[in-house]
């Protein structure tokens, strides 16, 4: 398997970062690398093998529903990137 | 009293409680060799003026039952602390202060410990060097221009370094250990869900753990006992009788069995490792253990089901870094340009590169063929340790397949970066606890760690293990302050 030029833009595209064309080529580059290694995992026959969710081998925990953080408005609003007095100012997210 | 830092922990625990010496006196003996060692660039943010007056505070109002009465420390800047720049290594994080402590940095604080910094990591806790940080390279204190290893590489270089006593690092895929066998210092990777990641910043939430790093394994097994504890915060900590860990710590493991796994004897290991590891086998025999061959058959797929495995849960949990709600935000000319803008600049080129890995394994068409094939061979590895375990106690195997390596040696070349993992990777795709212990030197000088892994939930046996080597072994670390000079 080999990821090219318009895979690499396509994976770019989802995850959200901007590559140029320098910067993708170098990617195709390691990334291409990276998978060659990744691929040995096909010598392994898994057809029966249930795949490892979790490592833990316990059940969630159950807990009353109570409000535990009160009175925290000015904690959160303190990383507001804008201030403007009582609310957290974000720009438009919803179009 | 004069080599204040040279003190182990538990060392400055019983001077300070018989008062031979106050948190002041500790406190400014660390903050003093701290400020003179800035060529190691092992903080990311200094806290001193402020861990000062809390010493003066201790001293007016002594607590001596608190388990670290006074004791100053820095700690790795993934966990959050309130009111403290938390960064991650990290552009994205450069102007983030967190309004709330992590659990694990908050037991800590809870036991009288006193917060002296932020150490420096890799980038988001990806790396083996220490060389992806925001924030750059730390130096390690064993020689000029070396890797400290990484991601806990500012923790390693700190506690070698004695610019603190001990301190906690967090081990994905070998961030703890690795960096601790570079440095010639104790590391150990608890079990998964042994210590909160409440407050942590989330790199491969299956995979990471919060563990201690020391100068020797009994300050390991008190800073372990203070960190570890069942949290509700974090869904997956696990409600367990915990030990004492440092009161229960015992050089007795005659009749333990441990288990030498063929599979770890790779192609390219240099003979030095191969010889630490038999004089590991030796000391092993002289503390009245015994050693049994064993076989791990899948060690190999290790490596390639972790570059699966934590690149797709790193994806996820970096998506929220978007320069909407808060860190590093550029402009952009719409809201998407203003997204792929901020996270071309704001992650460094190795988080980018696993964001890329992690978005393509697990995006349509592509999921069944590597992510849900790296959880299927995720169990396979998980069943050799199982079957393993029915007739071993523990595990014993090299930490690292090389000695620390030069500054820009790996950078261009991630493969071999990532091999440096190769050992201790295993342990987290586990679940299982590992220790790294100091071992012995290289030809250059440079340290080499031994590892023990052991049964979910066996940390104590592990403790025990390490603490009776380390006896045998009696490592000197040669720290010749190259830097200070």
């Amino acid at each position: 398997m080999s990821l090219d030029l318009k895979t690499i833009k396509h994976i770019s595209k989802l995850a959200r970062i901007s590559v140029d064309e320098k910067r993708a080529e170098k990617l195709a580059g390691d990334l291409n690398s990276i998978f060659e290694f990744i691929e040995k995992l096909n010598e392994l026959k898994t057809d029966n093998v249930e795949p490892l969710t979790s490592i833990a081998k316990t059940t969630l925990k159950l807990r009353s529903d109570e409000v535990k953080s009160r009175n925290i408005r000015d904690q959160i609003i303190k990383n507001s990137p804008q201030d403007n007095e009582d609310y957290f100012v974000v720009p438009k997210v919803i179009e | 009293m004069s080599d204040i830092t040279k003190q182990p922990l538990t060392e400055l625990v019983e001077n300070i409680k018989n008062k031979k010496l106050s948190s002041t006196e500790v406190t400014k003996a660390f903050i003093d060799r701290s400020e003179k060692s800035e060529k190691l660039n092992a903080y990311i943010t200094n806290d001193f003026t402020s861990a000062l007056d809390k010493s003066k505070k201790f001293d007016q109002k002594p607590n001596f039952n608190l388990k670290l009465p006074g004791i100053p420390m820095a700690v790795k800047d993934l966990f959050c602390t309130k009111n403290i720049k938390t960064t991650a290594g990290s552009k994205i994080l450069n102007n983030f202060v967190p309004t709330y402590e992590s659990t694990v940095t908050e037991n800590i604080w809870n036991e009288g410990a006193i917060l002296l910094g932020k150490l420096n990591c890799d980038e988001f806790a990806m790396g083996s060097s220490n060389e992806t940080s925001f924030f750059g390279n730390v130096q390690s204190p064993i020689d000029k221009n070396l890797v400290p290893g990484g991601s806990s590489g500012g923790s390693a270089s700190a506690v070698a370094g004695q610019l603190t006593p001990v301190t906690i690092g967090t081990d994905t895929g070998g961030s703890i250990r690795q960096p601790a066998s570079f440095t010639g210092i104790v590391g150990l990777k608890p079990t998964y869900g042994s210590c909160s990641r409440y407050g942590i910043v989330a790199f491969a939430s299956s995979l990471d753990q919060a563990g201690p790093m020391a100068q020797n394994v009994k300050d390991c097994a008190l800073l372990h006992e203070v960190i570890s504890s069942y949290d509700p915060k974090d869904s997956t900590s696990i409600d367990f009788k915990r030990g004492n860990y440092s009161k229960e710590l015992t050089n007795n493991i005659k009749g333990k069995k441990i288990g030498i796994p063929k599979e770890y004897r790779v192609d390219g290991m240099p003979k030095e490792i191969e010889d630490l590891w038999q004089k590991g086998i030796q000391y092993i025999k002289d503390c009245g253990a015994e050693t049994i061959d064993i076989s791990l058959p899948n060690t190999s797929y290790a490596l390639p089901t972790y570059y699966i495995v934590a690149p797709a849960e790193a994806s996820s949990n970096l998506a929220r870094y978007d320069g909407v709600k808060y860190g590093f935000r550029a402009e952009g000319e719409n809201l998407i340009d203003m997204y792929e803008k901020t996270r071309s600049e704001g992650f460094g080129a190795e988080v980018q590169r696993r964001i890329m890995i992690g978005t393509y394994v697990l995006s349509s068409g592509y999921y069944d063929a590597y992510y849900l094939k790296a959880q299927k061979v995720r169990k396979l590895i998980k069943n050799d340790f199982d079957e393993a375990y029915k007739k071993v106690d523990a595990i014993l195997t090299p930490s690292t397949p090389s000695s620390a390596f030069k500054m820009g040696e790996k950078t261009n070349d991630p493969v071999s970066m990532y091999l440096n993992d190769i050992f201790t990777v295993p342990v987290n795709l586990a679940g299982l606890p590992g220790i790294s212990i100091p071992a012995g030197h290289d030809s250059k000088g440079y340290p080499l760690g031994l590892q023990i892994i052991g049964k979910a939930f066996d940390e104590q046996n592990i403790l025990n293990i390490a603490y009776a080597m380390e006896e045998k072994i009696n490592f000197k670390n040669k720290i010749t302050d190259w830097w200070i000079k």
